[in-house]
């Protein structure tokens, strides 16, 4: 089965930045794919190398199978979301949806016809006639869906699509997003700085660090066995170890990550059995409610974070510059490359 | 009471106070910033049209030439009446339409490029270019023209050079357009036009075009439109605005210039020659107020001819 997206030793330099520093990956029909990285990683790059609005140096870009490396975007099966929706301000909503019918030729009957059937699907059925200016955030959002999805790409790529909404409607786009996903069976590619969205909503996820994939795999291996230093603290937010570090700490230099919740927060007197313990002073607590999050400068060199349940009976000293123990059992670590 | 202090530490005197008032009337205010400027406007600005526009509904004693000051139409009605006025509107209008759309033909790519292709280094350089002959003398820079444009000037030089007499010739020929050298023609005061009110048409489309995002561009790319699609259905419905804006200022300099049109081209009258003469050595004031009336009118049915066209509807 040929791969709905693929890259194959794909360079973009801009003077001399390596925004893409020979990336392959292969993205399979009808996966949700997220892209994550910080900003600068190359994730939002190689989103526009697959829509054509960029080329690539070196290296080949496939689409089903197909060398598009040269194609321009107008004779690509791929559609985008932007980040910034990219509406046409002085159309309708229905026009901005049918634009893609528009341009092909179709018949302006049929058109509408599509249209309407799109803003159904997203839910903006009574909004034809709005113009983009009157819309709230939100209804942007599904417009510029509604009009990605019309032409049926075989892609849809989507560039931070849910970063300019709040919270809460975030979180209800990354249902619709997903069961939107599943129920046309339409291979997703999904490029987000937020870990938590890509984990949530992806089959797979490929970590993008200066212009390279770090890591690529489903969310629950990213999370339990990250493979580097970068992708278990971007990813998991876990304290990694290396070097001389790891070496006072466990008595090997083998570089080893673990995350917040599984380190525990001990007085300085306890002497828990079987655990990796290092001491260290408090630098911080942030209250999170059911939880509290504990940042301690160890001796050893690191600051490591520790989530603590609010429910643990025994009190330890908190304020900053007060001594406690860490301590985790060695099932908790996870061994990282050396790098 | 130390923590007092901190807080509002104290800077005393009258001006102090002075800002609180002020602080806390905010409608007084605004009310006395506004003040002058809408004087300004009001009696300096609109008040003297107001009074042309007076002007315009008294006539002229035919006899002692003295300016009868009675509301009467009889002056609009010789503007409308006498062929030879209205032979002059007509010229203008027709100079005015020719040059406002040649210079947008010229402008839109020029913005075009300016915008989205230069580089920022390239950028800063077309908009100095097309801003430095702004600085220049309006005087100098016509009678440059007319030097270039003489029978013995660069141009013909060059048609003679390329051994295009034959060219030159058979276009100083064409009726209308033509005369005896192109500093004598209708074609050659068209030629200066275009060039003095560029910038005014470059500018707006500019600015306009500057709103328009990238990302749109792409968007339309993505959805299927090809380069040329993407110019109608989205760049050129979007820069409307700055073309209309432009428009209106290479259309009304058109209109009301009297400089150009005496120094460069055929003899014929030009709405701003008339009212010049007309005020000055004819001494016929309502007259002249009538002719100066005629741009407002055209330049008033102008915009609501681009308005019907949806110029405004991506503002």
């Amino acid at each position: 089965m040929t791969a709905a997206v693929e890259f194959r030793d794909v360079a973009r330099t801009f003077g001399e930045v390596r925004a893409v520093d020979r990336v392959s990956l292969s993205i399979e029909s009808g996966e949700f794919f997220a892209m994550l990285g910080p900003s600068g990683s190359g994730k939002t790059t190689c989103l526009r190398l697959i829509a054509g609005f960029d080329l690539p140096d070196s290296g080949h870009v496939l689409l089903d199978g197909q060398d598009v490396s040269d194609v321009p975007p107008y004779e690509r099966s791929v559609n985008t979301v932007f980040q910034d929706y990219a509406l046409f301000p002085h159309m309708t909503v229905l026009e901005n949806v049918a634009y893609g019918p528009r341009v092909r030729k179709v018949s302006s009957a049929e058109r509408a016809t599509r249209a309407r059937q799109m803003l159904d699907l997203v839910k903006l059925a009574g909004f034809e006639d709005r113009r983009p200016a009157q819309l709230s955030g939100g209804q942007k959002q599904r417009v510029a869906l509604a009009r990605a999805l019309i032409n049926e790409p075989k892609v849809l790529l989507l560039d931070e699509p849910l970063g300019a909404l709040d919270l809460k409607l975030r979180e209800e786009m990354q249902i619709e997003l997903r069961n939107l996903q599943r129920r046309l069976g339409i291979t997703f590619v999904y490029v987000t700085h937020d870990q938590g969205e890509a984990l949530s909503m992806s089959d797979r996820v490929a970590v993008f660090n200066q212009g390279r994939i770090e890591q690529m795999a489903s969310a629950r291996e990213l999370y339990t066995r990250p493979r580097t230093a970068f992708v278990a603290r971007f990813v998991g937010g876990a304290n990694v170890a290396a070097g001389d570090v790891a070496q006072k700490l466990c008595g090997a230099s083998q570089p080893f990550a673990v995350r917040p919740e599984s380190v525990q927060v001990l007085a300085p007197s306890d002497a828990p059995t079987g655990l990796v313990v290092a001491d260290g002073a408090v630098l911080d607590v942030q209250y999170h409610g059911a939880t509290s999050r504990w940042q301690v400068k160890l001796d050893a060199g690191e600051i490591f974070s520790a989530t603590r349940n609010a429910s643990e009976p025994v009190k330890v000293p908190s304020a900053p510059g007060d001594r406690v123990r860490l301590a985790w059992s060695r099932d908790a670590m996870v061994a990282l490359e050396a790098q | 009471m130390n923590a007092t202090a901190t807080v509002l530490p104290s800077m005393g005197g009258p001006l102090r106070g002075l800002s609180t008032f002020f602080y806390r009337r905010s409608t007084l205010y605004l009310f006395l910033l506004l003040v002058p400027p809408l004087l300004w406007l009001g009696t300096v600005y609109l008040g003297t049209l107001f009074a042309l526009l007076m002007q315009s509904f008294y006539s002229i004693d035919e006899f002692t030439a003295q300016i009868v000051r009675k509301p009467t139409l009889a002056t609009y009605k010789a503007l409308v009446t006498q062929p030879a006025n209205l032979d002059i509107v007509f010229r203008t209008m027709s100079m005015a339409v020719c040059v406002t759309i040649a210079s947008a033909i010229i402008a839109f790519p020029i913005a075009n490029y300016m915008v989205r292709y230069a580089s920022s280094r390239a950028k800063a350089v077309f908009y100095v270019a097309v801003l430095v002959p702004m600085w220049t003398s309006y005087l100098v820079k016509v009678y440059a023209w007319r030097l270039i444009l003489a029978k013995e000037g660069i141009l013909s030089w060059f048609f003679h050079a390329i051994g295009a007499d034959a060219l030159l010739e058979a276009i100083l020929q064409a009726p209308g357009i033509g005369g005896p050298s192109v500093a004598s023609s209708y074609l050659g005061m068209f030629i200066v036009f275009v060039y003095m009110w560029l910038p005014y048409m470059i500018l707006p489309i500019a600015a306009a075009l500057e709103r328009v995002p990238g990302s749109l561009i792409q968007a339309s790319a993505d959805l299927g439109a090809r380069p040329a699609t993407t110019f109608r259905t989205v760049i050129f419905p979007l820069a409307m605005p700055g073309l209309a804006a432009g428009s209106i200022f290479t259309f009304s300099l058109t209109l009301g210039d009297y400089i150009i049109p005496s120094i460069v081209g055929a003899p014929g009258y030009f709405i701003g020659m008339m009212v010049y003469q007309q005020q000055g050595t004819a001494g016929n004031i309502p007259l002249a107020a009538a002719f100066s009336v005629v741009p407002i009118v055209l330049i008033a049915l102008y915009l609501a001819f681009v308005k019907r066209l949806g110029a405004f509807d991506a503002l």
